[in-house]
C-alpha cells in the first residue's frame, strides 16, 4: 500500500477535525477526496503530507510509519498541489524550480527545472518572475513544482481553485496522464473534473469517512446523490 | 545538499527577492530616517552631548525599524503558502531560521550603513578612529536581534495578528541585548577603552550564541502545528 491510515484522527482543541479515518491506497491509485466544507479534506491531506501530526490512529506511508523514523526520506517521495502555489512572486520561473530542485537535493539543478518548464508549456516564460503570470501558469508552475522530484505520492489541495476552463481542462489532462504512474489523492469540490481524474472516490463529512466506492461506473448525477445522501448536503460546496 | 549549502539557499532567494522588490529596505529606511529627524527636533544636540543619548537613539530606530524586517520577511512566506512549500522539503528547518537570520542581518545592516552616517551628518558628531570597532559592535548586537527575532517571527506567523504579537513578544526578549547594543555603542562613540565595555560585548556574544543554539534546537517544533 502507497498509503495506509487506520483509525486516523486529528484533534484542534475541542474540535475533531478528523475522526476514525481508516484508508488504504495501493500504489498508482488516483482518489478523490469529496466533502462540503469543514469535512476535514484538507486535514486529512495535511496528515499525508506530514504537515502535521495526527492526535490517533496511524498512518503508513511508502511502507514507513510517518509520525516516526527518517522523515526527511518520506518527504522527498511526497508532492503536494494546493491551490496556493508556494512560489515566490520575484524569482523567475526557472529561479523557483531551481530552488526547489536544490532543496530536494536534485542533480543538475538547472537542467531538471528546465525540463520540468517544457513539460509545463512554460519554456518561453522561464526568465520571467511569477508575479507576472496568469493564475493559470502560475499553478501549471505549481505542478511542475510538486512533480520535479518525481515523487511516488502526490497530493493535491483543491488544485482547481480560481482556474479557468482552458487551465482547469490542461491539469485534469495532466492529472489523467500521471494515471497509474503515481499515488494520487485530490480533494475539490468539482465532481466532474475529480470524477474524471480519479479511479475511487471517498467522501468524508463532518471529519469522517462516509463513503469510498470505486470511480467506474459512478457518472456526475450518481456521485451527486451519493454525495447527498453521505453527508445530508445538497451540492459539494457545501451549501445544505 | 549540505547543511550550509541550504542555509545560504534561503538566505540568498531572501536577498535576491529582496534586491528585486525593494519593500524592505525601503519601509525600514523611511521609517528609521523619520526616527532620526523626530529625535533631531526633539532634542537640543547644542546643549545634550550626543554620546550620552546616541547609542539609545540609534537602536531605538534599529530596533523598531527591525520589526518591521521581521514581520515582513515571513509575511512573504504566509503569502501563497509559500512556508509549506519549505516545510515540505527534505532539508533540516534550521536551516531554513539560519537563513532567514543571515538575510534580516544583511538587511538590517544595509540600513544601519545609511543611517549611521546620516546621524554623523545630522547630528554632528566624530567617531572615525573607532568605526571598526563600532561596525563590530553593531553586527554583534544585529545578529543577537535578528537571531531571537527570526525565532519569535516564526512563532507568531501563522497566528491570527501575528504582527502585534510580535512586538510582545520579542521586546521583553531583547531586553539584555538592547542593554548591551546601547551600553557598547555608547561606549564607543565616547571613545572609552575597551576594557571599559568587554562586558557588555561578552553579553552580546553569549546571548547571540544561546539563543543561536537554542533556535537551531527548537525550530523544528516551533514549525510543527
Amino acid at each position: 500500500m502507497a498509503i495506509a491510515a487506520r483509525g486516523l484522527g486529528k484533534d484542534y482543541g475541542p474540535i475533531a477535525a478528523l475522526d476514525d479515518v481508516t484508508l488504504d491506497i495501493p500504489a498508482g491509485q488516483h482518489v478523490v477526496l469529496l466533502g462540503p466544507n469543514g469535512a476535514g479534506k484538507s486535514t486529512l491531506l495535511r496528515l499525508l503530507a506530514t504537515l502535521a501530526l495526527p492526535s490517533a490512529g496511524t498512518l503508513t506511508l511508502l511502507g514507513q510509519d510517518a509520525t516516526r523514523g527518517d522523515r526527511l526520506a518520506l518527504l522527498r517521495r511526497l508532492g503536494v498541489v494546493s491551490h496556493q502555489t508556494f512560489l515566490y512572486d520575484h524569482l523567475t520561473a526557472l529561479e523557483n524550480l531551481v530552488l526547489y530542485a536544490r532543496l530536494y537535493g536534485l542533480g543538475h539543478p538547472g537542467r531538471v527545472a528546465a525540463s520540468a518548464l517544457e513539460d509545463a508549456g512554460l519554456r518561453g516564460r522561464a526568465a520571467d518572475q511569477v508575479r507576472t503570470f496568469s493564475r493559470g501558469m502560475q499553478q501549471r508552475l505549481a505542478i511542475a513544482r510538486a512533480l520535479l522530484h518525481d515523487p511516488d505520492i502526490v497530493l493535491l489541495d483543491e488544485p482547481f481553485t480560481g482556474l479557468d476552463r482552458a487551465s482547469g481542462d490542461a491539469l485534469e489532462s495532466r492529472l489523467r496522464s500521471e494515471r497509474g504512474r503515481r499515488t494520487c489523492v485530490l480533494s475539490t469540490h468539482d465532481f466532474d473534473r475529480g470524477l474524471r481524474c480519479a479511479d475511487r472516490v471517498v467522501v468524508l463529512a463532518a471529519g469522517r469517512l462516509v463513503a469510498d466506492r470505486p470511480a467506474a461506473g459512478l457518472d456526475a448525477a450518481r456521485l451527486l446523490a451519493l454525495f447527498r445522501e453521505a453527508t445530508g448536503q445538497a451540492d459539494p460546496g457545501g451549501r445544505a | 545538499m549540505s547543511y550550509l549549502r541550504a542555509v545560504w539557499l534561503f538566505a540568498a532567494k531572501d536577498l535576491k527577492t529582496e534586491l528585486r522588490s525593494r519593500e524592505q529596505v525601503v519601509t525600514l529606511l523611511f521609517f528609521a530616517l523619520l526616527m532620526l529627524v523626530v529625535f533631531n527636533f526633539a532634542f537640543d544636540f547644542t546643549i545634550i552631548d550626543f554620546t550620552t543619548l546616541g547609542a539609545g537613539i540609534l537602536w531605538v530606530c534599529f530596533i523598531f525599524s527591525g520589526v518591521l524586517a521581521l514581520n515582513r520577511s515571513f509575511q512573504i512566506e504566509r503569502e501563497q503558502d509559500r512556508i509549506q512549500g519549505i516545510l515540505l522539503a527534505p532539508i533540516d528547518r534550521s536551516a531554513f531560521y539560519l537563513g532567514k537570520v543571515a538575510a534580516t542581518v544583511v538587511v538590517m545592516s544595509a540600513v544601519e550603513a545609511i543611517l549611521v552616517p546620516l546621524s554623523v551628518i545630522l547630528f554632528n558628531f566624530q567617531f572615525s578612529d573607532r568605526i571598526g570597532i563600532a561596525i563590530a559592535v553593531l553586527i554583534l548586537n544585529t545578529i543577537g536581534f535578528a537571531a531571537v527575532g527570526t525565532l519569535f517571527a516564526a512563532m507568531t506567523t501563522r497566528t491570527r495578528r501575528g504582527e502585534l504579537l510580535l512586538p510582545l513578544l520579542l521586546f521583553p526578549a531583547t531586553v539584555p541585548i538592547a542593554l548591551a547594543a546601547v551600553k557598547s555603542t555608547t561606549h564607543v562613540l565616547a571613545g572609552r577603552p575597551f576594557a571599559r565595555y568587554s562586558s557588555w560585548i561578552g553579553l552580546s556574544c553569549a546571548y547571540d550564541l544561546i539563543f543561536l543554539a537554542a533556535a537551531v534546537l527548537l525550530f523544528d517544533h516551533v514549525m510543527e502545528e
